[in-house]
């Protein structure tokens, strides 16, 4: 049986087991539900958990142990001259057996290769029968140890809240988990990157020119990572952006809260969010194909020479899309600042506007300041508008007119198309990748910090 | 309540007569009429025909009263009766409620404040107001006081503005316990002494009128009382219109009292009399505590 299947057959197991507990129980609660400590569906779902849970933890080992297993008996009865080999060597022939075996090609096809094969066939024929039977039985029996234990004082609801408890905090532990993963992924592929590069010329370098030579007489690309160009170029995209964003997001977020009328409002609010939903990918080419020539057919009226690609264009039109992030926050925050202060303000004689600027700003600048900070980290691991409108040529420069590129982009064409993963090329995009991770991690905590400070002043 | 089922039991005779007082305060009690003293001579504010209305609700119906200079004021009935919501309309707090209507005509030393040309800013420095639940801003005591004067413009100079703060707090007898924390945020305070924040945040911008709408039901009995001596204390310099849940609180600290029920105004009195010797069958039941 497989393991879908014998998924399947565990799910069936158990609900026969949910029911059978819930007549036992019945039964030896003599018609009253009062005699019982726990409801008579606890007694079921406690039956039935035991029924599935070990099983299928079981299930687990199995089918983890079974590849190895099966593998090592198939090596040991190779001929002695196979298994002498090296590992790396020894590793082709297993593989040559697992390919035959599943009928796919394999390089050599010797007698003793086919024989080998058959046998690992049949090997994992009996492994998955003993699993199938290992697995039923242990539900059988869990399930009736579990189904016999039903007393009317036993505590189920006690019992089946602790392994309720235990499944929530899994669930929590793996996005934990998750996280941890990546970080420690992009932490040693980072390790591999500064072995080769230093760590200095990385953070402090002024140049930045990842083209490796494939070939040993190759010109002109030697492979320059510095990554203080790129750094500045998403400071300045990020900088346009919020200079943008914080404003209008802000005063849209207070006509909301404070005076527009709950129709308006109520058309007003979702047409903003609306912002937040278009995909990105779509301003990309907004900014590339509509902002950036405006912008560019401006400046040469007045002048100024702009480049087709600039980090202007792509600075406003990521602005506008953190807009609906900074006034919907701050709406949120507005209106949870209580009527009462507002009435305080209006009874000593205060004007709408300084209610607002001196009383109901300050009682929500913490939630206010928090979601600036995530606008901010937003758009710094922005990708897809900067890769369209922003540019690849890394120029160290402070001038919004001229085109910049960022980490983020970098990244994108570092990691794009067929690339060799051992080169310093590909694994810059890693070391990129850590850093980007540490600023805006670095970014979440100073807006917690600041969120803090400024509760613990207010209330 | 209007039924005496004592009277079930009587003999015959005896019942026809009891009917017929029973009737008799029937009519007084489906009476809507205020009655008592609700005009005085030479008033600070007063109220005719007031009537105000949240969309369809009818909330306050009919009210005419007068608030003298300098005395309190208590206003006292069952809860929902209007109290609130009529002592909101002498500052115009109702105008930030969206849908409250009003009609009829309230004065400030003869200044209509529903007029045209009236500008509700200085209107609520001159009628100030302290609410049920300490609502002390979020910033330092200094600037809880100091905000209104700067919004009204009341001082000149830094020290001036540190002269108010100090006196308002003093008249609001906080001034001893805050002395030596004037900079540490307002929200910090104990409730009662929040509250009593609140109203020395009131006083700094020099109003005529103080309105409070219960602001004691949020503090515990200590607290109650210091504030309760605080309005005793500031009623003598300051008219004052408070709105109380408590009958024992409007006999201790009133001079005259407003009885209020289902939007209307059924008798205002002296408090001594109004306790005493109520006119109106319905104030008789509510402070007996036959309901309320």
């Amino acid at each position: 049986m497989g393991s879908p299947s014998l998924i399947l057959a565990l799910l069936g197991l158990s609900s026969v087991s949910y029911y059978l507990g819930w007549r036992r129980s019945i039964s030896l609660a003599q018609g009253t539900v009062r005699n019982l400590h726990s409801l008579p569906g606890y007694h079921g779902l406690y039956t039935a958990l035991w029924a599935a849970v070990p099983a299928l933890l079981l299930l687990g080992v199995g089918v983890a142990l079974k590849g190895p297993i099966v593998t090592n008996i198939v090596v040991s009865d190779l001929p002695r001259e196979v298994q002498s080999l090296s590992p790396e060597r020894l590793n082709l022939v297993v593989n040559d057996i697992r390919n035959l075996a599943s009928g796919n090609i394999a390089s050599q096809k010797t007698p003793g290769m086919l024989a080998a094969a058959d046998r690992y066939i049949r090997l994992q024929g009996y492994a998955a029968i003993a699993i199938t039977v290992a697995v039923l039985a242990m539900g059988v029996f869990c399930g009736a140890i579990a189904w016999r234990t039903i007393q009317p004082g036993k505590r189920a609801r006690n019992s089946v809240e602790r392994i309720i408890l235990g499944f929530l905090m899994a669930s929590s532990t793996i996005a934990i988990l998750t996280t941890v993963g990546i970080v420690l992924s992009v932490l040693f592929e980072s390790i591999r990157f500064f072995q080769a590069i230093p760590v200095t010329d990385f953070i402090f370098g002024l140049d930045w020119s990842p083209q490796m030579a494939i070939r040993a007489d190759q010109v002109g690309a030697s492979g320059a990572f510095g990554a203080v160009p790129l750094f500045a170029g998403t400071l300045l995209i990020s900088f346009i952006a919020m200079v943008v964003a914080v404003p209008v997001g802000l005063m849209s977020a207070i006509y909301l809260a404070e005076y527009a009328r709950p129709r308006v409002r109520g058309v007003v609010k979702p047409l903003l969010e609306v912002l937040a939903g278009i995909p990105t990918v779509v301003y990309g080419f907004f900014a590339a194909l509509t902002v950036a020539p405006f912008i560019r057919g401006m400046g040469e009226q007045v002048g100024l020479d702009v480049a087709s690609e600039s980090a202007l264009a792509a600075g406003l039109v990521m602005g506008i899309m953190i807009i609906p992030f900074v006034s919907s926050l701050s709406d949120d925050v507005i209106n949870a600042v209580p009527q009462a202060m507002r009435d305080g303000a209006y009874a000593l004689g205060a004007t709408r506007s300084e209610t607002i600027k001196q009383v109901v700003i300050p009682a929500a600048l913490p939630g206010i300041v928090g979601g600036v900070l995530l606008a901010v980290s937003r758009a710094i691991g922005e990708t897809m508008i900067v890769v369209m409108a922003a540019g690849l040529a890394a120029n160290l420069t402070a001038n919004p007119l001229s085109a910049v590129t960022t980490v983020t982009v970098q990244i994108v064409t570092l990691l794009t198309g067929d690339q060799e993963f051992d080169s310093p090329k590909t694994l810059a995009a890693f070391a990129l990748g850590l850093v980007l991770f540490v600023v805006t991690l670095g970014l979440n905590v100073i807006a917690l910090q600041v969120v803090r400070k400024y509760r613990e002043q207010y209330e | 309540m209007a039924d005496q089922p004592g009277a079930a039991v009587m003999e015959a005779g005896a019942l026809e007569f009891r009917g017929a007082e029973v009737d008799l305060v029937d009519e007084r009690r489906e009476s809507r009429e205020t009655v008592g003293t609700p005009f005085i001579d030479d008033p600070r504010m007063s109220c005719r025909d007031v009537n105000v209305y949240y969309s369809d609700n009818h909330a306050i119906k009919n009210v005419s009263l007068d608030i003298g200079r300098e005395q309190v004021l208590a206003m006292i009935g069952p809860s929902g009766c209007g109290k609130s919501t009529f002592l909101r309309a002498l500052n115009r707090m109702n105008d930030t409620i969206d849908g409250c209507r009003m009609t009829g005509e309230i004065k400030l030393d003869g200044n209509d404040i529903y007029a045209k040309d009236m500008d509700v800013v200085p209107l609520r420095a001159l009628v100030g107001m302290v609410f049920q639940k300490p609502n002390p801003f979020p910033k330092s005591i200094f600037d809880n006081i100091a905000y209104g004067v700067r919004i009204h413009g009341l001082a000149e100079s830094k020290s001036e503005i540190e002269g108010i703060v100090e006196h308002s707090l003093k008249r609001a007898g906080l001034w001893e316990e805050v002395n030596d924390r004037l900079h540490q945020p307002g929200t910090g305070l104990s409730g009662g002494q929040q509250q009593r924040l609140c109203i020395a945040r009131t006083i700094a911008v020099s109003p005529e009128v103080i309105l409070m709408d219960e602001p004691c039901s949020a503090l515990d009995p200590i607290a109650t009382a210091r504030v309760e001596d605080l309005i005793n204390e500031l009623g003598q310099d300051y008219t004052i219109a408070i709105v109380t849940h408590s009958m024992q609180q409007a006999a201790r600290v009133s001079q005259r009292t407003a009885y209020f029920h289902l939007g209307d105004l059924l008798e205002v009195g002296p408090t001594d009399q109004i306790f005493t010797n109520p006119i109106h069958p319905l104030t008789e039941d509510y402070i007996t505590g036959r309901f309320g």
